[in-house]
């Protein structure tokens, strides 16, 4: 699984580092999303695909192939 | 189906899983209603327009029946504005995450078309508007000063602090007395108290702030009364912010005041509707939340032996199941774009009705009962979706964490003090709950 976050889609609302806060952060300074791990292990998959689902702008892409 | 017939926009793309039957048994189990209400709702067929504000059914924790109806039987349907205009209504939960995520439905209150709620609501959005009534990039602009504010790990670090507040508030709440109005002295001062310690506002005004934001979201609000409520809040937080051009503090309004970029009248705007939206919304989500615990007796036991993950997961349930934003979230098309097998032409309002959203079986399995351990409970729309989804959520779900477990575990007598039928119900506000809750302990 590859995972890619755009900064200037994310609107902050931190959704992401309540599903999978281990992948997910939020930058100090303003909210905006960081991602800490771009190839996470399996057993986090199922929390990194609901982050995904869940954020309201789609700022979270995940690659699977 | 029903006796309705056919419905006329059955979504294309959704092949087998046809929606489930209206629930047959309702009340006989755990965490339902406590009403036999939920098999009334497919009784008559559709009007071909709905009523923008239908009246709710014999449950007061479920939304407008009618509402439900159309989710099951034309998801995408006209509904009559108070003016006589119309718009439509969408209600599937599917449906409303793609509208409120697609930029081609416009938030900004000013475009020929967009749907007002009220005559009141028209007045208080057009006249001097927030940037929750702007589209990026202008919104993004503003919203990210505010961000930070309400990041997950920044709200989580006052846990201690909002703790220290219930447990201070209900001292106050039992202290030689054994019944008390749980709205006014307890729900509603712990979220206003905590955003005005964030914002720098002065906790000693609130009755006057609690006064203009009550006029404010009453539905029978003339526009006359909306625009002088907003005005003089306006103009009170715009000399607060001079003050704190002068004497800052470490709240936002100062921080704010510190960029060069944002003027009094920005200031005052971003203010009003963080104080707004920072205490109407927890506060009313509080004290429905603690009613309809009282009415599910089995769920209120679950609440209190929950350790603190149980307890977050119980809080996304209560927010799913009472959804209290129980108007529209209001969108209008900016290009002719097809939510399901309806397309919105240009121009049109939209109404995302969350509330029906948050009952969808198609997400929700058994949506009409409220089981707080429900998996994937988090999927709720009560903070909306898309980029103007809730900014003080991390916020909103810490104080109900907080405030619901406290209640529980300190008063464990906690009653109703008055009969259920009693109660009033906020049916004439934009965000539901109840007027007030007398509770003895």
């Amino acid at each position: 699984m590859r995972i890619q976050v755009d900064q200037d889609k994310c609107c902050g609302s931190g959704m992401c580092v309540l599903a999978a806060p281990d992948v997910f952060d939020q930058r100090e300074e303003d909210g905006i999303v960081e991602l800490l791990d771009a190839k996470p292990p399996q057993t986090l998959w199922p929390d990194i695909r609901e982050a995904a689902a869940g954020c309201p702008s789609w700022a979270i892409e995940v690659d699977e192939t | 189906m029903t006796a309705a017939g056919p419905s006329p926009a059955s979504p294309a793309g959704t092949p087998t899983t046809a929606h489930p039957e209206p629930s047959s048994d309702p009340g006989t189990s755990g965490g339902a209603c406590p009403y036999s209400a939920h098999a009334e709702t497919s009784a008559a067929p559709l009007p071909e327009t709905l009523p923008n504000a239908a009246p709710r059914g014999a449950c007061p924790f479920d939304p407008p029946p009618v509402y439900q109806q159309a989710r099951r039987e034309q998801p995408v349907i006209r509904t009559k504005l108070w003016d006589g205009s119309s718009c439509w209504m969408v209600t599937r939960h599917d449906d409303i995450r793609r509208t409120l995520r697609d930029d081609r439905f416009s938030s900004d209150s000013n475009r020929p078309g967009f749907p007002f709620l009220t005559a009141g609501r028209k007045a208080l959005t057009t006249d001097n508007p927030t940037f929750i009534r702007m589209d990026d990039p202008e919104h993004a602009r503003l919203r990210r000063m505010l961000t930070a504010d309400f990041m997950i790990r920044k709200v989580e670090s006052m846990r201690p602090q909002v703790q220290e507040l219930a447990d201070d508030l209900l001292d106050a709440m039992v202290k030689g007395r054994q019944e008390a109005d749980f709205v006014a002295d307890f729900a509603l001062p712990l979220p206003s108290v905590v955003i005005c310690l964030l914002l720098g506002v002065p906790y000693s005004e609130h009755d006057f702030f609690q006064r203009c934001s009550s006029i404010m979201l009453r539905t029978e609000s003339t526009p006359a009364q909306v625009t002088a409520a907003q005005d003089e809040l306006h103009a009170y937080m715009a000399e607060l912010t001079r003050t704190k051009r002068r004497n800052p503090d470490d709240g936002i309004l100062s921080r704010l005041a510190e960029r060069d970029e944002l003027s009094d009248d920005d200031i005052s705007r971003m203010g009003r509707l963080l104080l707004v939206a920072g205490h109407e919304t927890t506060a009313n989500m509080t004290a429905l939340s603690t009613l309809a615990l009282l009415r599910n007796p089995r769920e209120l036991e679950r609440m209190r032996a929950a350790g603190p993950e149980e307890a977050k997961a119980a809080v996304e349930e209560l927010l799913r199941y009472l959804t209290i934003i129980q108007s529209g979230v209001s969108r209008v098309a900016t290009e002719d774009v097809a939510v399901g097998d309806t397309v919105i032409r240009k121009g049109e309002g939209v109404l995302c009705m969350i509330n029906a959203a948050n009952r969808d079986e198609d997400v929700f399995p058994d949506a009409d009962r409220l089981d707080l351990a429900r998996p994937g409970s988090r999927r709720h729309l009560a903070f909306g979706f898309g980029v103007h989804q809730c900014l003080g959520q991390p916020l909103a779900r810490l104080e109900l964490q907080v405030a619901l477990t406290t209640v529980l575990r300190r008063l464990p007598d906690l009653r109703l003090a008055i009969p259920f039928e009693d109660v009033r119900f906020r049916t004439d506000m934009l965000i539901y709950g109840v007027h007030s809750l007398p509770v003895a302990w």
